[in-house]
């Protein structure tokens, strides 16, 4: 006799998964491409070369890979204190994790430029050591990685409540120090969840319009992001332009998916030898 | 009680005469409504009582004006909220008056770029009213909605209401700020949003270049020069002119906003006097939000009639006065006498004869290459 599957028929599964992938990434991002195709190649390029283009490339990319770097870390931190740890209040900070996912982003935008501008409270301090937070390349910084901590802290989380704790103690016995049994015992762990979470807040990064607009001063050149480039293309009705940037910023986000799962699929394969 | 049929917008003509038809439509409505009391034997007697009453309606109605619900869609942009929610009413009350028929406005309001692409995109505005033709240029243009020559169907450009670019200063007006020329003195912050992004800003842009080149020896190349100074001069580059406002308002940054005159009134108004105050510049643009009905859409709902008088009646003396509680300077020349006081005396430009219309001046100045980008270094 077969075994009795919860879920019935691998067809019917797989057809639906296809349906269901289809008409809610596919066809929309594919849209996406053959638009852009009806520029040409020479038109593709022009768009994509202009200085303006590559400078807000550059800033939204390096932008969001600076914040997931600065979550992975304090994200971490976080999600250790939160499963390790018994305190008061420990279950609000637990959900006040999840607030940047359910705040819209332009209120998170606004709250934080109103804290951050020379007028606020952290702005005004700040502003007075010579650090400029709102307006400036550092400001999108700020603002991706208050948008991105949610999805380092809740991809860690499981991982770190499921390890087990017999193998740091029995590191512990066998004489390794404290700082040992955290590179080689939790870390590799940890890895391939930290590196899920990491992609996950790089990824919403590259694609925040909403709260980065408001803190962002758009300065082109210096602080103007690639999302607000296509919206400023939509504004002139240059679809064809405003997909070309789309496009091209799908295709590097996708590339540098691909290389992350790589890692941690090699980190994985490694811990399971180790 | 009246006649009143209430019927789906699109359907006028085929209903009138389908009395017994609608006659099981109506009475299903009166069923529920309440003749229903007479028990489980009642449903057909019930019936008979309705076919009867709508008998009784249908004859009491050819004698009378038949009266209507429809329904409009105004796609407009941010600042006119207000102003259309009042003339709306007032609307609704002269096409009752007139036509017998209620018109119901639903409203829709965001960025002028953002509503434009919205209607190309199948949003289905009987009419639009932007904040610049550009963007209406773009329905004829980018999607044959409307025919190209739509801004002149309508008197004064297709604009009932203008407005034009002012100075929102901080009370006091503490860094003495008069003149355009005062812009670009050193320490001098100013507020203005995003012209590629913004409708509102481009206004703004376009009126800094004209005053520029008004002035003694000025060429399109001592215009480039000034706003090229003037944008310098700007710290924060807001996408639309409400975040701009935000950013001047709330924020506190800034010495200066580049506003238009209806925005800057409201933020007084709304924020008081106390903290604000407006300064006239020598020279401005005459700033014109035009409306136009959308063709396509409005025949296919059977609308064309009514959106026609709905944009019509924006010039008549009643809406010409809300415009002006609004802080919009009216066309009509009674009305504009009236309010004569609100508004300060500011000597204007039309983006025709400076500018040869929008199509020009959007090529000129804010397409790809064009002298916005030329400012930041492109």
């Amino acid at each position: 006799m077969r075994p009795r599957r919860v879920i019935p028929g691998f067809g019917l599964t797989l057809g639906s998964v296809m349906v269901y992938l289809s008409l809610l990434v596919l066809i929309p991002l594919s849209a996406t491409f053959v638009r852009s195709f009806s520029l040409g190649p020479q038109h593709f390029w022009a768009v994509l070369s202009a200085p303006r283009v590559q400078a807000s490339l550059r800033l939204s990319f390096g932008a969001a890979l600076l914040a997931a770097s600065l979550n992975a870390g304090f994200g971490l931190l976080v999600a250790w204190v939160l499963t390790r740890y018994e305190f008061p209040g420990r279950r609000i900070f637990d959900a006040i994790v999840d607030l940047p996912f359910a705040l819209p982003t332009a209120v998170a935008g606004i709250a934080l430029t109103a804290l951050y501008a020379d007028t606020g409270w952290l702005g005004g301090a700040l502003a007075s050591v010579g650090v400029k937070v709102a307006y400036t390349p550092l400001g999108i910084v700020v603002a991706l990685t208050f948008i991105g901590l949610p999805f380092v802290v809740r991809t860690l989380q499981p991982v770190l409540e499921e390890l087990d704790r017999d193998a740091e103690q029995a590191a512990a016995t066998l004489g390794a120090s404290a700082a040992q049994i955290f590179r080689r015992v939790i870390l590799p762990a940890l890895l391939p969840a930290l590196l899920t979470g990491f992609s996950l807040a790089f990824a919403r990064g590259v694609g925040e319009y909403g709260s980065v607009i408001f803190i962002a001063g758009n300065m082109p050149m210096r602080s103007e992001i690639a999302p607000l480039l296509i919206v400023t293309k939509l504004e002139q009705y240059d679809y064809a332009g405003a997909t070309a940037i789309a496009v091209v910023m799908l295709l590097l986000s996708f590339a540098l998916m691909l290389a992350i799962n790589g890692l941690q699929a090699m980190t994985a394969a490694r811990h399971a030898a180790a | 009680m009246g006649g009143a049929v209430e019927e789906p917008s699109g359907h006028e003509p085929q209903l009138q005469g389908g009395g017994l038809h609608g006659g099981s439509l109506l009475g299903g409505g009166l069923h529920r409504g309440g003749l229903h009391g007479g028990g489980r034997r009642g449903g057909r007697e019930s019936l008979w009582l309705a076919v009867v009453a709508l008998l009784i309606l249908a004859a009491a109605s050819t004698g009378m004006a038949r009266a209507a619900t429809v329904s409009l869609l105004n796609v407009s942009y941010d600042p006119t909220r207000e102003l259309y929610a009042d003339y709306d009413k007032a609307f609704a009350a002269y096409w009752k008056a007139k036509s017998g028929d209620t018109v119901v406005v639903n409203q829709s309001h965001g960025g002028s770029g953002t509503q434009t692409r919205a209607v190309i995109d199948g949003l289905e505005a009987d009419v639009v009213t932007l904040a610049l033709a550009y963007d209406i240029d773009a329905l004829a243009t980018q999607a044959h909605l409307i025919p190209a020559n739509w801004q002149t169907r309508l008197p004064d450009n297709s604009t009932p209401y203008t407005s034009t670019v002012v100075f929102l200063v901080r009370k006091g007006n503490p860094k003495h700020i008069r003149d355009w020329g005062d812009l670009v003195h050193p320490g001098i912050a100013v507020i203005t949003a995003n012209p590629k992004t913004s409708g509102g800003a481009r206004w703004n842009y376009l009126a800094a270049w004209a005053w520029a080149l008004k002035q003694p020896g000025g060429s399109p190349g001592s215009a480039e020069a000034y706003v090229k100074a003037l944008y310098q001069h700007v710290p924060v580059l807001d996408s639309g002119s409400r975040g701009a406002t935000i950013t001047f308002v709330e924020r506190g940054i800034g010495d200066v906003l580049l506003a238009w005159e209806n925005e800057a009134f409201l933020a007084v108004k709304q924020l008081g006097p106390e903290q604000f105050e407006i300064v006239a510049p020598s020279l401005s643009i005459v700033a014109e939000p035009p409306v136009s009905i959308v063709d396509a859409v409005v025949d296919r709902r059977g609308t064309r009639k009514v959106a026609e008088e709905y944009l019509r009646h924006l010039y008549s003396p009643e809406a010409q006065d809300i415009a002006a509680r609004h802080f919009y300077r009216p066309r009509d020349p009674t009305v504009a006498a009236r309010y004569a006081a609100q508004f300060p005396a500011i000597p204007m430009v039309t983006i025709d004869a400076v500018f040869g219309g929008w199509a020009n001046a959007q090529a000129t100045h804010f397409a790809d290459h064009g002298s916005f980008d030329r400012i930041y270094g492109q």
